[in-house]
């Protein structure tokens, strides 16, 4: 029930990890491996809905009675006509644009317009915007796997370009109308308005929508030349900011609506225990409470329980909720431990583990056995929880086989398709809301809480809003998984690289949350940042491996996934090897890069390119006096090469400190590279605290950090000073609200290596130690 | 449950409520003004910041009593049209990301530009480090408030 509970992975898991066939899987799918090139993922949308949204099937659906709420947009503005559902002119000359990918800081409330406006030539400042609603038409509307740029590229620009158009076409015919001889060929559009080029005549968007609508829509509209955009490519202002600094943007946890309670849920202080008795009646005694009941938590297959209390205030629920005087029967978690699961993962460690089988080339046994240098190690990086500064909270409110919900939740379908099947209502009878999100890095995308306040709502027959404490959102999952890398190495006399193996062992989300992995099986998210292409070294005997750790402790994905734990230990083990070589370690990897596999060899190209900036831009060429080290590190995910270089230095106090992190991007051409900094910048700031700070442990099966006290994130005065570069070229986007976070660590310990010889190996460590 | 009379952005607003109960949720969810935030509840994320009389405090942990007879301060105080030197410095600097910290950031840096006009990087630092941006937007913050110091002594608010 779990499972298909949570509507964004429900597709996975008829088939998990079978071939990707359907449509479906991969319009839903949150996870990039699912869709796993740019040429998949592109194909994917136009095969998936998103196809509609490029205006071929569009219109024609626009008027089907399913689209009921578009039908009533229609109905009541009486004067607007839609040719794709992204944007909607009216007879006034008022453009609405529909962002599709929810915002949780990541800019997508710029970016996906700007892909439209730059196709229909109008400027931003001129058109309103508004979040979708889930409806099919719209396609995926998933924020997730750094994935809204690289998949609304082609497709929306599409979108906008179909109807310039159409309204070319349209003021072509109605200028021809009236006498004069206009061929389309020339018009032209530009700010809101075709422009007859000869006569000098302009008739607004406004004016022609009417006309436009019965043109027929193009099959393949002309793209503009990136040379000539207005908008993409360049910094430009966002249109959320400005809501941002007044307080009138609108998160989820400020939506009211009439009627409705507010609602807490004291959860199992040790995760999966069950409510042996509570004090209902010393709950109800709190002024403004008005109902304690049992809650249930559908999390993927797990069923987790808590006591709800229900409130006229907020404030109220918090203080019914602490006179609940719980029992709890914690038999069956009372054993979990991060320490015994790690220690359990180091045994692990030892056996073989799965072969992925197109990463496994040549044999690194042999290579072992027959090489001058040998170097073993293990990494290993905690667990986490994502700590988005707006805690989960929703608003359900269900009538009979009705379901209305508010929510900051990283997609509209996955909402519906989740409260539908929960509810086992049709998907038409879901009404979403999506708020901005504040935060989410993952952890919005399961839809747990929804689904908690739904079954309240039910209950009580009153919209329920469900706010989560930070203690809950801290404690109960789910988390990063604590991972490890055991790697192997080998170079030969000259000190080049013949043998390398990189096993991990920990948890598996897919096992966990969607359906078991069969045995001998790499999982194959497991991979992410390893694949050939994310990692073109040309070694010539390799190995990926991969030992499962089932744990009880629930895990999701975290900011850039298995990328944020594998890189740690891929790129320090290179590193590693690099002094065992005695060689510069950015020249060292160059010659790795050289002799990458053949079909790799454009990407290979392109790291190269990315370390020659990043040599050029953090001065890696200068010689560094003593006690001041650097270090480099460059991954690829989501489609995306990213590098850092971290320079820290002993001070007089004798403390290590991260004097400067200079980054280098390479995603393709942007949208906004302002946006692209600013992520990248956010990656850095967030790598570093997994690197530094807190991680999340389990005792006696509570997770042992509950607040920002003890789950301590860096701050302003902590953090070091920045530099972001961005690869200029003409090649596809690649994904941005991640790909700056998985070297994060490894080029931080490789720096710290550089400057006081000690190695880095397990994560959180203390600078202050060292 | 007793009556407060709170003065929040020269309103004045009478509310019914359990003396202990904090003014964030007061001023959230009675007051209506949601431009606070709740991020933590035990004052360590900032999120909640608003001015009690001009100085910074975390409304998650001030109860409702202690701030009767107090002017209260709130993001949606600062100006009626994001005209404040510091929201027009934030807009300029592009400052936030996802943006739930931020009414806490601005209410901080307004408080610290009003002691202090001419801040260093060390005094941004110690006035801003109650804040915590999950986003890592902090070296945009501390632009922005050189940006708006710079307004502020030019008068060009």
């Amino acid at each position: 029930m779990s499972a298909e509970a949570d509507g964004f992975r429900q597709p996975l898991r008829s088939n998990p990890f079978g071939t990707k066939t359907t449509k479906e899987q991969n319009t839903n799918s949150i996870h990039p491996n699912v869709m796993n090139t740019r040429r998949d993922f592109l194909k994917t949308s136009v095969l998936s809905g998103a196809a509609l949204a490029i205006g071929i099937k569009s219109y024609a659906e626009a008027t089907s009675p399913k689209d009921v709420t578009l039908e009533a947009f229609n109905a009541a503005s009486g004067n607007a006509f839609e040719i794709t559902p992204f944007i909607v002119i009216d007879k006034s000359g008022t453009v609405t644009l529909y962002n599709p990918r929810p915002d949780m800081g990541q800019g997508t409330w710029q970016s996906m317009p700007a892909l439209l406006a730059e196709e229909l030539e109008i400027s931003l400042d001129a058109v309103k915007i508004e979040p979708t609603n889930g409806l099919k038409k719209y396609g995926s509307q998933l924020s997730g796997g750094s994935g809204s740029v690289r998949g609304s590229w082609i497709p929306y620009r599409t979108a906008g370009a179909a109807v310039r158009t159409m309204l070319i076409a349209a003021a072509a015919q109605t200028w021809s109308g009236s006498g004069l001889n206009v061929s389309e060929a020339d018009c032209y559009a530009e700010n809101g308005k075709v422009v007859h080029k000869p006569s000098g005549k302009r008739l607004a968007y406004g004016e022609l929508i009417e006309k436009a609508a019965t043109m027929p829509i193009p099959k393949e509209p002309k793209l503009k030349d990136p040379k000539d955009f207005k908008i993409l490519g360049k910094p430009m202002p966002r249109p959320d900011i400005p809501m941002k600094v007044d307080g009138s943007a609108q998160f989820g946890i400020d939506i009211k609506v009439p009627g409705m309670l507010y609602a807490s849920i004291e959860r199992s202080p040790a995760i999966h225990g069950k409510v042996t008795s509570f004090d209902a009646a010393s709950a109800k005694k709190i002024k403004g409470v008005k109902h304690v009941m049992k809650s249930e938590r559908k999390l993927f297959q797990m069923n987790l329980e808590g006591v709800a209390v229900l409130a006229d205030t907020y404030w109220g629920a918090l203080q019914g909720r602490k006179a609940l005087n719980i029992k709890w029967d914690d038999s069956a978690a009372k054993d979990i431990s991060t320490n015994a699961l790690f220690k359990q993962m180091r045994e692990l460690a030892t056996t073989d583990g799965a072969v992925d089988d197109k990463l496994n080339r040549g044999n690194v046994a042999q290579a072992l056995a027959g090489a001058a240098k040998r170097l073993d190690a293990i990494y290993e990086t905690p667990f986490l929880a994502h700590a988005a500064m707006e805690p989960l909270n929703v608003i359900a409110h269900i009538r009979g086989d009705k379901a209305e919900i508010w929510v900051p939740a990283q997609g509209p379908d996955g909402v519906i398709r989740s409260v539908a099947q929960y509810l086992k209502i049709p998907a038409e009878n879901v009404t979403v809301h999506i708020t901005f999100l504040g935060g989410a890095f993952g952890r919005k995308a399961v839809m747990d809480f929804v689904l908690e306040a739904v079954h309240l709502s039910k209950s009580v027959n009153a919209p329920v809003k469900l706010v989560w404490t930070r203690e809950d959102d801290m404690t109960q999952g789910p988390f990063r998984p604590g991972m490890l890398s055991a790697m192997k190495g080998a170079l030969d006399a000259q000190g080049n690289v013949v043998a390398f193996e990189h096993k991990i062992v920990g948890a598996s989300i897919q096992h966990q949350a969607f359906a078991p992995l069969p045995a001998g099986k790499v999982d194959d998210w497991m991979t992410e940042g390893v694949t050939a292409e994310d990692s073109p070294y040309g070694f010539p005997n390799f190995h990926f491996r991969y030992v499962m750790a089932e744990t009880q402790i629930p895990v999701v994905w975290w900011r850039s996934v298995y990328g944020s734990t594998n890189m740690f230990g891929h790129e320090s083990f290179i590193d590693e090897l690099a002094h065992a070589a005695g060689k510069d370690p950015l020249t060292f990897r160059l010659a790795l890069l050289a002799n990458a596999p053949a079909e790799h060899a454009a990407t290979a190209r392109r790291f190269e390119a990315v370390l020659k900036m990043l040599a050029e831009k953090s001065g890696w060429n200068e010689k560094l006096p003593v006690g001041k080290g650097r270090g480099i590190a460059i991954t690829r995910s989501f489609a995306t090469i990213c590098a850092h270089a971290v320079t820290v230095s002993r001070g007089a106090d004798g403390k290590v400190k991260i004097e400067k992190v200079v980054g280098v991007i390479d995603c393709g051409m942007t949208v906004n590279p302002a946006t692209v900094k600013a992520q990248t910048e956010g990656n850095i700031v967030m790598g570093l605290t997994a690197a530094l700070r807190d991680g999340i442990t389990f005792k006696n099966g509570r997770a042992e950090q509950a607040n920002f006290d003890a789950y301590r994130v860096l701050r302003i005065h902590e953090i070091p000073a920045m530099e972001i570069h961005i690869m200029q070229n003409g090649e596809a986007p690649g994904g941005v609200g991640e790909p700056g976070l998985p070297p994060v660590a490894p080029a931080l310990t490789n720096a710290v290596f550089a400057a006081t010889g000690k190695r880095i190996r397990t994560l959180p460590f203390n600078i202050d130690e060292v | 449950m007793a009556k407060h009379t709170l003065t929040i952005n020269t309103k004045s607003y009478t509310i019914d409520a359990e003396p202990s109960t904090p003014l964030l949720w007061v001023i959230r969810d009675e007051v209506g003004l949601t431009g606070t935030k709740y991020g933590c509840g035990i004052a360590q994320c900032g999120a909640c910041t608003v001015h009690l009389n001009g100085t910074p405090v975390r409304s998650c942990s001030v109860p409702v009593s202690a701030a009767v007879g107090q002017k209260i301060t709130t993001i949606e105080g600062l100006s009626t049209d994001r005209s404040h030197p510091v929201q027009k410095a934030w807009i300029e600097e592009q400052v936030p990301q996802c943006g739930y910290c931020q009414s806490g950031q601005i209410m901080s840096a307004v408080a610290l530009l009003k002691d202090n006009p001419n801040p260093t990087d060390a005094d941004i630092d110690t006035a801003m480090q109650g804040n915590i941006c999950r986003c890592g937007t902090y070296p945009h913050i501390r632009t922005a408030i050189h940006k708006a110091a710079t307004m502020m002594k030019s008068g060009s608010n």
